[in-house]
């Protein structure tokens, strides 16, 4: 072996590092060479390129985010595991300090912003068209970069592991620890980049979206008609684009501090590291708010179809949810109340911070009022909802207790902070988005998923849950404190943190189960032949499964909510939302670009570049990013016309179309 | 002036093929496609107004922590920077009239407008660089302190911002040029402005809250 | 095709618009003023130093309304439907001065502080 390879191999590869990073490094060679083999072997590349990676659909742009989350979902979840692994029991050596630190930064990071981020992005792609009777997004090119800049930044953070090292600074990276001085490798630039490229793509989601839903409702549907979870994205979209750009402007200057040696964040020359925890939190905040609503907008659909009931309180639900949006972005400082920024200022945030549990409130009743008296089904999606409705109420009522400023000083960083954001999180987001997955996964895939492997995964997943959290709460009061690699023992922590490390455990076969389900459902493939197999009531149930690639064939026409619903009982006619031969015009298509990928290759190019200060990679990917926005700016050819025949025909065969 | 306009439209979008889907809006909001552009980039404006927000945060925080360098008092040139504000006023104002010219349908004018537009951009990039260069000669560095690193990051973002536009319009200039005024090349002469005169905005915060407080 | 038949410009949207841009003219003008006023104000100190910043701030306030009323046409859609973006961007200025002011507030221990 030459010795300069040595050199990289141990700098870089990390081939001295342990048996962690070496059976990682395998894993991830050994995987590569199967995909590419299965890939050659089959003859799909080009089936690759022309079906998805040029796609500018929104459905299968929404299938490729479902599955990016879902391997994320893993990634974080396997940290998870390893983590807990360390803390079962005291003094244990399974992890050393480094690597712990490592892990759980990469834990929380991947699972807020490479996890539930593009979870939500996947059920905003797969139901907003479809929900407001629109033939794709407004900016359908813009949103295939905002998914290539989300993807391929999501392998930039993840090759972060095996390449140069991981960030260890936390997820939420607070300096001065991670300044240059004491951050001093590739791993925080890795943790820098990879979040500010997925922002940028998620901006534009943001923008994407509410043009999206302001613009391009069918004819006929008010704001005020539009499915509660189409309200949730909207709210979403105001958070994301006013709350993203404080998080490009801290990670901006951060990085800046570290390759050109500012002095933002720095304990010399005037810097003022609370700064970055303020702007940090400024856009933080909304964010968890980013990833709750379009999971509360779940809630109300899927309970109202499993309920046969319309939503109770429609006015009130989308009151709540933009008063979330609003109240949501004024409430940042709970997060460093121990800052001690004064009285004064920790009281109004304080009383902010509280006042958001009122429309909460109002949602949570609605739901249940909703339900009763309602032919309830207990489909997967609908015992996911129930399952949220009390883990949120008591991670709520623990975010109240965290509220109290005077009382945060002593939960603050301690494990029931832990506790309490996983069961929002956990409880909220991600059981959100598997009611999502499951509630929509035909109209996505066209095929039914079994029931019972589903149903051990919930049982898994949700007593696993409780049986790992509810413990950290106490461990929080014995004054175990977040981001600890190991204790010692004697201090009562062992017994919790053991029970923890089972739950931990469970959750992980939920996942398996779930997993295993859907490995099932792809192997029997129990068609859904109805495109409403639910019993729907809003527009993208009177569509086939999967919806053609036009979705539409002619926009229909809407009055009142529940549209669908009402076709169904009689009360609209059928021609309203079917299409008659005569109706059908030619379908404006955008066409299909690479650019977008190879723009998101660029920024990944740029950002290794500015990982490693490789100067020619960023002058490289500067050029190439350049290039192709000026290319796109010349291009007037992006569309195209699906004609009548073609539209006739596949309406035909689907048996939609209305003499 | 209104028939021989219709008539030069009429060829322009015919040429093109342009599917007009709202014949009686304004030019640039004619096609669908094109008035969802605009709204989108209105929102973005706003999205980047977050940002320069969070910027001018940055700056006022740290505007007094000069770490024993050298204060704004001391650096500010007051003809310097007056003479930048005025140029990009001017160039705000020449850029709307390229607007204006546009709805009245006169591709020559246009063009003349935008490249007035765009020199004034880069006489005024050029005096902010000479600025720049000049501070860092006399060791007001963006290292030498907090103050002097907020200074360099919020004024040189928004000439990054100005040096991009000027690269678009540049774009547009000969877009227009080639393809005349039709509701696709009129929305991304319209889109250009109003970025353009969204960056008069910041720069007048600038000009206020840096310079002038700055020279207080 | 039908589809494509391209159609003239309707010249009446914009029969109110003169031939000469008058708007853009008295927005220029008041602009050019709205910076004199408080350059001059800042380099003669006429005023103490707290109503100088509050003034200075208002005219750059003044200014925006004048950059986005007489340039950016802020509330026009040009007929294609309720003004969205008038809503987001009163939104987004309200944010922005929000995040600005309260950092400042937020920060304010750090001076008294240091």
């Amino acid at each position: 072996m030459p010795a300069w390879f040595h050199q990289f191999a141990d700098k870089y590869l990390m081939w001295q590092e342990g048996p962690l990073i070496m059976g990682s490094d395998v894993l991830i060679l050994l995987a590569s060479i199967g995909i590419i083999f299965t890939l050659t072997y089959f003859k799909k590349w080009g089936w690759l390129w022309r079906e998805w990676i040029v796609t500018v659909d929104h459905k299968k742009i929404g299938i490729m985010y479902m599955i990016a989350a879902i391997l994320m979902l893993f990634r974080g979840g396997v940290d998870a595991e390893l983590m807990r692994t360390q803390l079962a029991l005291p003094n244990m050596h399974f992890l050393n300090a480094e690597h712990y630190d490592e892990i759980f930064t990469t834990h929380g990071t991947i699972m807020i912003l490479f996890m539930a981020m593009p979870f939500i992005f996947a059920l905003f792609n797969v139901a907003v068209p479809l929900q407001i009777g629109a033939r794709d997004v407004a900016f359908p090119y813009v949103n295939a970069i905002s998914f290539w800049l989300f993807f391929l930044a999501a392998l930039l953070l993840n090759i972060s592991f095996v390449l140069g090292g991981s960030p260890n600074a936390g997820w939420t990276s607070y300096p001065p620890l991670s300044e240059l001085g004491f951050s001093p490798g590739p791993g925080e630039n890795y943790y820098l980049l990879a979040l500010q490229i997925t922002g940028i793509g998620s901006i534009a989601t943001g923008i994407n979206f509410m043009v999206t839903i302001l613009r391009m409702r069918a004819k006929g549907m008010r704001l005020m008609d539009m499915p509660l979870f189409t309200w949730s994205v909207l709210a979403a979209c105001v958070l994301i684009i006013f709350a993203f750009p404080a998080l490009t402007v801290a990670l901006a200057l951060l990085l800046l501090d570290r390759v050109l040696g500012t002095h933002f964040f720095t304990m010399l020359h005037g810097g003022n590291p609370m700064m970055f925890i303020n702007l940090f939190w400024i856009w933080g905040h909304p964010e968890v708010y980013i990833v709750i609503l379009p999971a509360f907008g779940v809630f109300s659909e899927v309970i109202a179809t499993f309920s046969k009931k319309p939503i109770f309180g429609y006015k009130s639900m989308v009151f709540a949810l933009m008063a979330i949006s609003i109240v949501g972005f004024v409430t940042w400082v709970h997060h460093f109340f121990t800052m001690g920024s004064g009285a004064d200022v920790n009281t109004f945030f304080a009383i902010a911070t509280m006042i958001i549990a009122i429309p909460t409130g109002v949602k949570v009743f609605n739901w249940l009022f909703t339900m009763y008296r309602g032919r309830i089904r207990m489909t997967l999606p609908m015992m996911w909802t129930i399952a949220f409705i009390p883990c949120f109420a008591i991670g709520g009522a623990t975010g109240v207790m965290l509220a109290v400023a005077p009382a945060d000083y002593q939960y603050h960083n301690s494990y029931f902070l832990i506790a309490h954001f996983h069961q929002v999180l956990i409880g909220g987001t991600v059981f959100g988005m598997f009611a999502g997955m499951y509630y929509w996964w035909p109209k996505m895939f066209g095929f039914m998923l079994p029931d019972k492997l589903g149903k051990w995964a919930f049982w898994f997943f949700n007593i696993g849950f409780y049986v790992c959290f509810l413990p950290q709460y106490a461990l929080g009061f014995m004054g175990m404190t977040r981001r600890i690699y190991t204790y010692p023992s004697g201090l009562g922590w062992t017994v919790p943190n053991f029970i923890s490390t089972i739950g931990a455990y469970a959750m992980g076969v939920g996942f398996i189960f779930m997993v295993a389900q859907i490995v099932q459902g792809i192997i029997e493939r129990k068609l859904d032949v109805t495109g409403d197999p639910w019993d729907g009531r809003t527009l993208e149930w009177s569509l086939p499964s999967p919806a053609p690639h036009y979705n539409f064939a002619t926009i229909p026409t809407v009055s009142g909510r529940d549209v669908w619903w009402a076709v169904k009982q009689g009360e609209l006619p059928k021609s309203s939302l079917f299409p008659a031969k005569k109706d059908v015009k030619p379908i404006h298509m955008p066409k299909s670009s690479g650019r977008p990928f190879i723009l998101s290759v660029f920024f990944f190019i740029g950002g290794v570049g500015l990982v490693f200060g490789l100067l020619p990679l960023d002058i490289i990917a500067g050029l190439g990013v350049a290039f192709c926005l000026f290319r796109r700016s010349f291009e007037y050819d992006t569309d195209y016309y699906i004609p009548v025949d073609e539209v006739v025909e596949t309406e035909t065969t689907l048996g939609r179309l209305q003499a | 002036m209104s028939s021989s306009v219709a008539a030069s439209h009429h060829a322009a979008h015919h040429a093109e093929g342009i599917h007009v889907d709202h014949p009686e809006r304004s030019v640039e909001y004619q096609t669908e496609d094109g008035s969802l552009k605009i709204l989108g980039f209105w929102i973005f404006l706003a999205t980047d107004m977050i940002l320069f927000a969070c910027l001018f945060a940055m700056f006022v925080v740290l505007r007094t922590h000069i770490d024993g360098g050298p204060s704004g008092k001391q650096l500010f040139d007051v003809t310097g920077f007056t003479e930048e504000t005025f140029i990009l006023l001017t160039s705000s104002f020449t850029g709307g009239i390229a607007t204006f010219e546009m709805h009245r349908g006169k591709k020559g004018r246009v063009i003349g407008w935008l490249i007035l537009t765009a020199l004034l951009g880069l006489s005024f990039v050029g005096l902010e660089l000479k600025e720049f260069i000049h501070y860092a000669h006399i060791g007001a560095t963006i290292q030498r302190s907090a103050f002097l690193s907020a200074f360099f990051t919020l004024v040189g973002t928004h000439g990054c911002h100005v040096s991009v536009g000027i690269l678009w319009m540049t774009s547009i200039i000969l877009q227009v040029a080639k393809r005349g005024i039709n509701p696709i090349t009129a929305r991304k002469v319209f889109i250009v402005n109003l970025y353009w005169h969204f960056l008069d905005v910041v720069w007048v915060f600038l000009f206020t809250v840096v310079y002038l407080m700055g020279v207080m | 095709m039908a589809e494509h038949a391209s159609q003239p410009v309707n010249q009446q949207e914009h029969a109110h618009e003169a031939r000469f841009p008058w708007q853009y003219v008295i927005g220029f003008v008041l602009s050019l003023i709205l910076t004199i006023i408080p350059l001059e104000l800042v380099l003669h100190h006429v005023i103490p130093l707290s109503p100088l910043t509050w003034a200075a701030l208002a005219c750059a306030v003044l200014q925006i309304f004048v950059q986005l009323f007489l340039f950016m046409h802020f509330t026009s859609t040009g007929g294609s439907g309720p003004a969205y973006h008038s809503v987001t961007l009163t939104i987004g200025f309200l944010f922005a001065f929000l995040f600005v002011g309260a950092s400042i507030w937020i920060m304010t221990f750090n001076n008294i502080a240091s």
